[in-house]
This record gives structure tokens, sequence and C-alpha cells, in this order.
């Protein structure tokens, strides 16, 4: 039977939101419009801020590389996370808690600290290059590397991954697949046109999720990355701490924030969906 | 490939097939056949095996032991997806993200049917179904009856020989499952096609089928049409699962053709013999048992008499019903006409039948009541 959504008319409770509001005003929205303010007032009022960003080849560079680092880190997140999260949503409920601990404990670990524990394994007598060496194969530079990084970071964003997938993934009826199997279509088939597209509205949330907070990442690619690998809030963090220059490092940080948004309003039609998941009895 | 050509149904032969999950044994060693055209339901408490047999006639679980034939062909190492078999499920599993248009193509598009036959055999199928007009609407737009229309119309949409169904009314209301349950049948005198029709429900069953399979613990009772597995069933568990019925148990003598049993001090006759010495029991359906005051006796031929107390009266509107308790503590009910004076709850009565009413059954230890 379809069922028609309680109607939301409860507006009074809107008071409960102030408290969050307050504080959301107070460390995002005031300190943002300071930013945004100073990228354009220093050192004198006007557009210089951006003019030097787009005018300087380092900065061009970075930027690109972030979203490159970024996309690549999005892309290792959803292979690793797809088949993680179709199997968390398949097994039973003990192995489930099992697999959910393993992805939470790390997430529990701070950033920095996993991010050491990386270097460890990644620089050039580190474990797994020791490995790579007793196994006669040659040394490979990890540490200081985009390649680094984006082992670094994958790691730590994983679970932004997996928690969407396997939410979105959890809804899906198994026995649409034994359906399309005795309508006629080969397993692959019924992957790629049952499973895959009703799984899509996790990974289009998941890769928002981690593009996003790949894109401003700041401690892995700082201790993983080399200058062959800085990714643009380092840059900001240089601008700002560094050289005290509050207009550029704002200027940065504006530009970075407006990428983001054209990414997300590029990527919100796809999340939009014309259809409930609730189509059987249960 | 459309539904204009009239599909030549397929015989199912189910030979010595086995299904054993962990230590369960789903299904022992069980053999049938299903005619080609045939209707066939499958009926039995849940756990009986029905289903177990439904998946793997589709493939969607392997044998562990036996040989499932399809037409001429052993199907039992045929992937699901090759087997051309339709089936509709009781959960729908309509496909969320498709139209109704989409999902009922869909079968076809897997067949690689070109687009125009397409789209004309889907209208046709929807035609048949009664949907045509909903061909853009998403399933979860849709009501539960019309949700299974959608999927009965996808599992015909290629006319497969073959037509399984699996409880596909259980999660609708009464109404709507006799509507139907008459569409299903119009659609499988159009169709041709053979079906294999899982419930457990014995009203529908009886609706339905052609011929009943009736499983229980992995195996088949009995095989054959309603009427005879309600007159003349085979054992007590489709006597009791089939129908009302009423259970006398007590001691049995066989003597010629006939077999006397002692119940509750009464001796009652029942043709047929013992086929044992372990405990037998006559089944006796209501509407063959009448009622009448105490020492009337045997009369009009009634050749089995046995005494005891109305412990319940309910009518029925055309019928009344007596719940007669006997000295035993046992019960049997009653049917019979609308009586203008009824028996009291309470009184003393004669219960009384003909010899061939009663049928004499080994005592299989089933107890009466449905499973829901």
């Amino acid at each position: 039977m379809p069922s028609k959504p309680a109607p939301r008319v409860l507006r009074g409770p809107l008071y409960l939101t102030l408290p969050a509001l307050a504080v959301l005003v107070l460390v995002m929205a005031v300190p943002l419009g300071v930013i945004v303010l100073r990228s354009f007032m220093e050192p004198q009022p006007g557009l210089a801020n951006y003019v030097w960003f787009f005018q300087t080849k380092v900065n061009i560079t970075v930027l690109l590389r972030t979203f490159s680092i970024a996309f690549w880190v999005t892309l290792c997140c959803v292979l690793a996370a797809y088949p993680y999260a179709f199997a968390m949503s398949v097994v039973g409920p003990r192995l489930r808690l099992a697999m959910i601990m393993c992805v939470l404990v790390p997430f529990w670990v701070s950033g920095v600290v996993r991010t050491l524990a990386w270097v460890i394994l990644l620089q050039d007598s580190g474990v797994i290059n020791r490995l790579l060496l007793s196994m006669g194969f040659e040394k490979v530079r990890l540490i200081r590397t985009q390649l680094g990084v984006t082992i670094g970071m994958t790691q730590v964003l994983l679970p932004f991954m997996i928690m969407p997938l396997y939410a979105v993934m959890r809804g899906i009826d198994l026995r649409l697949l034994q359906a399309a199997r005795s309508l006629g279509a080969h397993p692959v088939k019924t992957f790629l046109q049952i499973y895959l597209p009703l799984s899509l509205p996790g990974v289009f949330a998941g890769v928002t999720i981690v593009f996003i907070l790949a894109l401003g990442f700041y401690i892995t690619p700082l201790l993983l990355g080399g200058p062959q690998s800085t990714m643009l809030s380092t840059l900001i963090q240089q601008q700002v701490l560094s050289l005290l220059n509050w207009g550029r490092g704002g200027a940065m940080g504006v530009v970075l924030l407006i990428a983001t948004f054209g990414i997300l309003a590029i990527a919100s039609p796809f999340m939009k969906r014309k259809y409930q998941m609730s189509g059987g009895s249960k | 490939m459309t539904l204009e050509t009239v599909t030549k149904g397929a015989a199912v032969d189910i030979c010595g097939v086995s299904k054993v999950y962990g230590n369960f044994t789903a299904l022992d060693n069980v053999s049938l056949r299903v005619e080609p055209g045939e209707f066939m339901s499958f009926l039995g408490p849940s756990g009986s095996g029905k289903t177990t047999t439904l998946n793997l006639i589709a493939g969607f679980t392997d044998l562990n032991g036996g040989e499932i034939r399809l037409g001429e062909r052993s199907i039992g190492h045929v992937p699901a997806h090759k087997r051309n078999i339709g089936v509709v499920f009781q959960h729908y599993a309509l496909f969320p993200h498709m139209s109704v248009a989409q999902n009922v193509a869909y079968p076809l598009k897997q067949r690689r049917v070109a687009k125009v036959d397409r789209a004309r055999a889907v209208d046709l199928a929807l035609q048949k179904v009664q949907l045509e007009k909903f061909s853009h609407r998403y399933p979860s737009e849709l009501s539960g009856g019309q949700q299974q229309r959608v999927a009965l119309a996808r599992a015909m949409v290629f006319t497969p020989s073959l037509l399984l169904m699996d409880e596909p009314l259980g999660a609708l209301d009464k109404k709507l499952r006799e509507v139907l349950q008459l569409e299903i049948r119009r659609i499988h005198r159009e169709l041709g096609s053979t079906f294999v029709y899982v419930t457990h429900d014995q009203e529908e069953a009886l609706v339905l089928s052609d011929r009943i399979a009736v499983f229980n613990k992995g195996r088949i009772e009995q095989v054959g049409s309603g009427h005879q597995l309600y007159t003349q069933p085979e054992t007590l568990f489709v006597g009791q699962f089939i129908g009302e019925s009423s259970v006398l148990r007590g001691t049995h003598r066989t003597q010629g053709n006939e077999t006397a049993l002692t119940v509750a001090g009464a001796t009652l006759a029942v043709s047929g013999q013992a086929k044992s010495d372990a405990a037998h029991v006559i089944l006796l359906r209501p509407e063959n048992v009448r009622v009448q005051p105490k020492g009337t006796g045997r009369h009009d031929g009634m050749t089995n008499i046995i005494s005891g107390t109305v412990r319940e009266m309910l009518y029925l509107g055309a019928a009344m019903k007596y719940e007669v308790g006997l000295a035993d503590g046992s019960h049997v009910i009653a049917r019979t006409p609308t009586q203008t004076e009824p028996f009291a709850i309470g009184q003393p009565v004669e219960l009384a039948w003909n010899l061939k009413d009663g049928t004499l059954l080994a005592d299989d230890g089933s107890t009466a009541g449905h499973e829901a």
C-alpha cells in the first residue's frame, strides 16, 4: 500500500534549534564573513588578492592538484568502500557488528596519530619498503609523494564513504536480484541494471562528503606529502600563519569554498530520486 | 515473441529431488509431474518444502540430489536466467527505480526484443492485467494489488512455458485476493502456460488448481484434484489440512473389508482395512454428520451412532455448525441446514452418519488447525 508521509507542520519547536544556530553563527558565519571581508579589504580595498591568486602559477597548480588528489582519493574510497559496504549489508548481525567496529575504531583515533602511523608504514625505510625489499622488489618512494598522500587520505576518509553506502544498501531488497535473474538477466546485468542504480544515492552521498572533506584536508597531506604534493589548505596556512597575509589567505579560502559549492551544485541533481525504495510489501 | 501466440505449456518433472540446509532436510526425495498447461498448486504449512521446490524449479537454489526436467530439458544445472520461467513473488519484487512499463519491458530487453515489438508486448500484457493506464507510474505509486498485477504482467510478457507463483496474494486483503484469483484463472486459460502456484491457503488452492500437491515436512503427502483430496484423503494430514474435519480416535479391529473402531464406548464401522496394528482414526466431514435428538437411534440407514453433548452452536446463515463433545473428551463438528429449532448448548444429542462417509486413516499424529 502506498503510504503518504505524515504532514510536517510542527513549527513550534523551531526555538529548539537556537543553541545550535547560535554556535554556528559564532564559529562559522562570523569568521567566514570576516575572512571574505578581509580578502577584499587587505591590504587595500579591491580585487588585488584574487588577481594575485589567479596570476600566480603555483596557486593554480596547487588548486588543480588539490582537486586531482581529492578526485583520486574519492575514487579509491568508492572502490574500496563499495564491496565492503555490500558485504556489511548482507552478512549476519554479529559479523556486521565486527565490520562496523573495523570501520569506526580507527575513526575514533585522532587523525594525527593515524597519519603518523602511515609515516612509519610509508617512509623509505618503513614497513612497506622493507617488505618489498625482502621479497626482492625495488624500493618505491611513497612518503612525500602524491601516492602517499592519496593512500593516507583514503584510509582516513574511508568511513565517510562506507557509512552512507551501507545505509542505502541495507535498504535494497536483495530479492529484486532473484526477480531479475528469473526474468532472464545475467548476474552481471542484474548488478548493473538493478543493484547499482539502487545503490547510487549512497554513492553520490559518500562521494560528495569525501570529495569535499578531501579538498580541505590539512594534516595528512602536510605530514605525508612533500613540496610536490602540497594541497591548498597548506598554502592557506602558510599565508595566514607564516606570512600573516590574511587578505591573500582569505582569497584562497574563498576560491576553495566557491569551487566546493560548484561541485555540490553539479552533484545535487543526481542525488534526487524519482522513486521510493519501498516498492514492495515490506 | 508476442502474447497473441498461445504458449504451449511445458511439463515439469521433479524426480527424486532432495534439498538439505545444514542439518535441516527441506525436501526429502520428492517426485512429481506437472502436466503441460496444468494449474498445479503446492499446498502445505510453512516449512513444508513447497517454496523450496519452487525455488529449485526457478533455479534460485541448487539441488542436493535428483533431477528436474522442464519439457524434455533437464534444468538442474541451467542458471536461473537461462531457464525461461516466469516467477511471481509474494513481495512483488518490482524494480523501484523503473516505471511500470520499464518493469514489464525488462524481460524483453534481456531477450533483445526489438523496441517496437517490445512496446506492443508491454501494452498487451498491461491490458491483460487492466493496468494500461498506469504504464508511466512508479511501483511505489501503486496499491499492493496493482503492484502484483504489474508483477504478473512482467512474468508473462515473455510468454514462458512455465509460470511459478510464490504466494502471490499473501500480502493482500481477502476481497482483493478473491478478485485476483479470478484474474489469475482467466490469465491461465488465455495463456496456456503451465502454472505452479505455492500457497498455504487451502481455499485458494481449491479455487485455482486443476490439481494440488499437499506438502508436509519435506515430502508430498498426496497429489490430486481438490475433490479427490477432500473426499479421499490418503493421510490424516491431508484430511485435516483440506477442509474442516473431525477425528475420532479409538482401538480398531478389521474384519473383512470393514473396520470397527471403538470410540468413547461406541463401536463405529468404517469401510476399509487398517494397514497395520498402529493407531487408526476415522475422519468425518461436518456436512456428513447428522445431529439428532437423543434416543432417535439408527434410521434412514445410518450405520453409525454416538452420543454426545452440544458444546457450541454457531449460526452461519445458510447452515448451522455444532460442536458436540463426546464422552472421551474429544469433539465432532457437524454442519446442518439451518433449523428452526436448533439444539441448545448443553443438550444431549446423537450423532449419526453413513458407513461410507467416514474415512479410515492411519494416525500420523497430525492435529487439526491450519497454520496461518
